[in-house]
């Protein structure tokens, strides 16, 4: 049960943090909170020969907030220190929920947001609302810096775009337009100490009474988390109706396609789609009025 | 290549050399001979190895001994440095019948103080809340949960009668 053995490196600047990383190749892993890495690294899954920390690099660290440029959590913010900062929790509910709700307080108090993500699990809590409200991430390499947004950054189960070499550096979530909400629900067996056996979250901008535009993510029921197209499409441009969210709830349960796994059933899932999905709406609009 | 770190564990300083694959959880129980934190399932489920770090519960067993350089931790140990005057969270356990076999009672006691320190007057929620990453097979949660409660009330009324003073 004990680690593997392996050489620790903790360097001071993203830039150290970098070569080291390049120059160590596949060897090499990176570790932000440890609650995913070090479990892998234990039961064997995982055996890098250097380990990377990124918690003694600054620019990494702590949650900035600008009303013009929106949110931008570093990569080595805690899932704790997100769910209890004031301007997640004002502007960004969705997510305060979502990271305060996942795993228990232990876990919250070392994981990482950024390390959620990196992990790719297509249950990972905090993809659905970020994908919502429409995220970006800051990737970083030796040659430069880029962005991608989050609904192209999943390619599998514990696949993502990242290239080898590369450094999320940031979470970057735009700052909510005028009469525009989001919302996050999830169910599991044992409430939130539980991997989500189903996670929806919604984010809708209001004109009036009309869904100017819309955005569904499903988690857990697909390899990644995904994008209800088909459901969002079709309430795009329409006026606010129970009937319009739930043929909405309906459509994405058609486009989900989840498996049957030791957390439920595939035909529980499909359920509970149109469940969370009709309340993810209905919680979104709320908020939406609000704003 | 081992790695020199300093730390203060119950407000004792160390300065050691450590392994960087070694975790806080073998350097408190296997090095300083800090046996109250336990090892349950090393993979951060359990709670039974719970220990603060600079304020914060953490699972020792997913924390790297490396990483507490410059860090300040308590462990159970810390919560009664006499070794005789108990802390009021684990008086209540022992009054409340809390404590069954003990293995989790170490984990339990570090995250009821997490959660008393950050709110004081907690309802049972967020008792229960605050218990979320520590599992106890023997009492059924419900004894913990009174005892956590009765702590919350003792330390209140203590701190009350010091303003009073």
């Amino acid at each position: 049960m004990r680690l593997p053995k392996f050489e620790y490196f903790e360097p001071k600047t993203l830039e150290a943090a970098l070569n080291l990383l390049t120059q160590n190749g596949n060897n090499a892993h990176l570790l932000a909170g440890g609650t995913d890495v070090l479990v892998k690294m234990r039961n064997g899954r995982l055996k890098p020969e250097a380990v990377i920390g990124l918690q003694g690099i600054e620019d990494l660290n702590g949650i900035h907030f600008d009303s013009g440029k929106g949110l931008a959590i570093g990569a080595t913010a805690k899932l704790a220190e997100v769910a209890s900062n004031p301007d997640v929790l004002k502007h960004y509910p969705a997510l305060a929920f979502a990271a305060g709700v996942m795993a228990n307080v232990q876990v919250r108090n070392m994981g990482t947001i950024a390390g959620n993500l990196c992990n790719a699990a297509p249950s990972a809590e905090n993809a659905p609302p970020l994908m919502a409200m429409g995220a970006e991430v800051a990737l970083a390499n030796l040659q430069g810096d880029r962005r991608i947004a989050l609904h192209q950054f999943f390619r599998g189960p514990g696949l993502t775009a990242m290239e080898h070499g590369e450094i999320m550096t940031a979470i970057l979530v735009p700052f909510p337009v005028p009469k525009s909400g989001a919302s996050y629900k999830r169910v599991s067996a044992r409430c939130g100490v539980d991997i989500a056996a189903v996670c929806v979250s919604a984010w809708v901008a209001l004109d009036g009474e009309v869904c100017k535009d819309v955005r569904i993510v499903l988690g857990a029921v697909a390899p990644t988390p995904m994008r209800a197209v088909g459901a969002e499409s079709f309430m795009r441009e329409q006026t606010w109706t129970q009937e319009l969210i739930e043929t909405a709830a309906a459509q994405a349960v058609q486009e989900s396609k989840p498996i049957s796994d030791v957390r439920a059933s595939a035909d529980y899932r499909k359920k509970m789609v149109a469940v969370l999905t009709l309340r993810a709406l209905e919680q979104a609009y709320e908020r939406a009025i609000k704003n | 290549m081992k790695h020199h770190i300093n730390f203060s564990v119950n407000g004792d300083d160390y300065s050691l050399a450590v392994d960087p694959w070694r975790t806080l959880n073998e350097l408190l129980r296997e090095d300083l001979n800090l046996t109250g934190t336990k090892l349950g399932c090393g993979t951060g489920d359990c709670g039974a190895c719970t220990v603060m770090v600079d304020g914060r519960t953490v699972s020792s067993c997913l924390t790297l001994a490396v990483s507490v350089n410059g860090k300040s931790v308590t462990t159970v140990e810390g919560l009664a440095p006499s070794g005789e005057e108990l802390h009021p969270i684990q008086e209540s356990f022992i009054k409340t019948g809390a404590i069954q076999c003990g293995f989790c009672t170490a984990g339990m006691e570090m995250s009821a103080l997490h959660l008393l320190n950050n709110n004081p007057e907690p309802t049972e929620k967020e008792i229960r809340a605050g218990l979320s990453g520590n599992l106890c097979r023997c009492t059924g949660y419900n004894q913990i949960v009174e005892a956590i409660s009765v702590a919350a009330e003792q330390i209140r009324d203590s701190e009350h009668e010091k303003e009073e003073r």
